[in-house]
């Protein structure tokens, strides 16, 4: 009886802590938007979402000049990361030997570990001056941003990318094989395209980092809170925005960089939902 | 004929450039962490580790960094590590797919998906402000438990999971209970899998700045308890750094640091090594 007892306690209190991260995230969402809402909604939402001015102290709170940012930065670091990162997950997958993989694989990992300072710093050292001398511009600039992204998500792309190649059946392979396809076709024709949903989970997840990632872009895109006209103009993404100005911000203007992580919130929450439905699918 | 051929060229012209993209892959990792050590070591000594910061930095050393950054880690690891491993159990031996594993699934991706600048955001507002700790030791630990609670808890369902099911039904069949086969027979088969996640949630947790800023503060001094600011190492790189306060105390904190991420990660990858030989 007290055994029984004793157990249906302890189901309840593992339910409890399996309830955390959910009720955390519900924490997290519902604490940013009251923060976060009403000011957006006192401006007005489209003249937040849509103006081009950003002055805090003057009442100004037009956030486009960071959404653009964010959205140009993100997608630029796709044009690195994505083949880069592809191949390297059909290498580790298909082509590498094993020992090869076997050194490779936590290697991209630990790429995952250097702290992002690290590559802000390492950014600003060689990328942004190596960016200034050869291509004009002030050096800290949306490209800088984008290169440093670009290998950033490299290992969230790599791992997920591979599981989905690793996850297609043998038998496909060696039916494209035994059909006379090289294995340069038989990955290009039929690996590939039967890792297509878990291939485009691991460039939305990609995205998603890219989008949320911030001290590293803070250090080396310039921060300049305008509209980026090339590659070579600074900008300031929606992270950035946040994270420099926290530590001063009061009243209103802390208001408006609660309401830029609304905005960021849930591109992020598009972003991994479209994601974590395309994984679940290719499991069933 | 011809064709053949030009197929056997292009497979191999393939093959080639996946192999270099795997060395740009490497060549990228070993630059930064050449230039790093490169720069940083020289100005690792003893008395750099063992002395607290003068004049913001710019003399002295990184003491009460080190002992922050350890403190704000292990408390994170402290709420997360229980709060995971349960999720975990809870997950895998105590029901069956259902709405609400999925749910929880659902809850953990998403929370796993959320950028450390938010978390800063959240714990700034709901620690800080909130639950009225302040900058504190407390609610930089807090915030990171929450970010790395995903980490740990799908670490730990994986390790869990792979614990063969004969195992658990012999338990079954001595009499022992639920919990009992839990404690004493999954548990101590997967805990290299779950202190393996541990391992990577504390490396998470070393080299945040964007979620310890705006909750365990920038204060200088050696924090004297969990209520104390604090300032961890990897925000003291990050002033340093932006502030151009001195580049070689700069790069001397970034060589600690990613001499401690190198032997996380070793311990990490080890640890799964030894637990994937041992599952066979």
């Amino acid at each position: 009886m007290t055994v029984a007892r004793r157990e249906k306690a302890i189901e309840r209190a593992l339910l409890v802590s399996a309830l955390s991260a959910v009720s955390m995230l519900a924490l997290i969402a519902a604490f940013i938007l009251i923060e976060g809402a009403p000011v957006m909604l006192r401006h007005g939402i489209s003249s937040f979402l849509a103006g081009t001015r950003w002055a805090p102290t003057k009442g100004s709170f037009g956030i486009l000049p960071m959404i653009v940012a964010s959205v140009v930065v993100t997608l630029g670091a796709m044009v690195i990361a994505v083949p880069l990162g592809l191949s390297c997950a059909v290498f580790l997958a298909e082509i590498a030997p094993r020992r090869a993989a076997n050194f490779l694989r936590p290697a991209i990992q630990l790429l995952a570990g250097i702290p992002s300072v690290v590559y802000g710093f390492v950014g600003i050292l060689f990328l942004v001056p190596l960016i200034r001398e050869n291509l004009g511009g002030p050096g800290l600039s949306v490209l800088a941003a984008v290169v440093i992204l670009g290998v950033m998500v490299l290992p969230t792309l790599i791992g997920i990318a591979e599981d989905a190649i690793e996850a297609v059946p043998r038998t496909y392979k060696e039916g494209a094989l035994a059909l006379g396809c090289t294995h340069a076709q038989a990955i290009r024709r039929v690996i590939l395209p039967a890792a297509r949903g878990g291939i485009i989970a691991a460039v939305i997840l990609a995205m998603g980092r890219a989008v949320g990632e911030t001290m590293a872009v803070i250090m080396v895109i310039g921060n300049a809170a305008i509209i980026p006209c090339s590659v070579l103009d600074p900008a300031r993404t929606l992270t950035s925005n946040i994270a420099l100005e926290m530590g001063y911000a009061a009243g209103d203007h802390q208001k408006a960089l609660f309401a830029t992580g609304v905005v960021l919130f849930a591109f992020i929450m598009v972003l991994n939902s479209i994601a974590t439905m395309r994984i679940v699918r290719g499991r069933r | 004929m011809t064709i053949p051929i030009d197929v056997e060229t292009k497979h191999r012209i393939v093959v080639v450039l996946l192999w270099l993209a795997a060395l740009v892959a490497l060549a990228v990792l070993a630059f930064i962490i050449a230039v790093v050590l490169w720069n940083g070591l020289p100005a690792v000594t003893l008395s750099f580790l063992l002395e607290s910061p003068r004049d913001m930095g710019r003399a002295g050393g990184i003491f009460p960094m080190v002992v922050s950054t350890v403190a704000v880690t292990l408390l994170a690891v402290i709420v997360a590590a229980p709060l995971g491993v349960g999720t975990a159990i809870y997950l895998t031996e105590y029901t069956s797919e259902t709405a609400l594993t999925r749910v929880i699934r659902f809850g953990a991706e998403c929370l796993a998906g959320v950028p450390s600048i938010i978390f800063g955001l959240f714990g700034f507002i709901f620690f800080v402000i909130q639950l009225g700790m302040g900058w504190s030791v407390l609610s930089g630990g807090l915030t990171l438990a929450v970010m790395i609670l995903p980490t740990v808890m799908r670490t730990a369902e994986e390790a869990i999971r792979a614990v063969p099911e004969s195992f658990r039904e012999a338990s079954f069949s001595t009499g022992a209970s639920r919990w009992q086969t839990v404690t004493q027979v999954v548990l101590p088969s997967a805990l290299p899998g779950i202190v393996t996640g541990v391992i990577l949630g504390v490396g998470r947790g070393v080299g945040e700045t964007a979620a310890v800023i705006f909750t365990a503060g920038s204060s200088l001094h050696i924090p004297t308890s969990v209520f104390s600011p604090a300032r961890t190492m990897a925000v003291h790189f990050y002033i340093l750094a932006r502030e151009g306060i001195s580049m070689r105390h700069a790069y001397g904190t970034a060589a600690v640091l990613v001499i401690l991420i190198l032997a996380i990660n070793t311990a990490a990858n080890w640890l799964m090594l030894r637990f994937q030989a041992k599952q066979g």
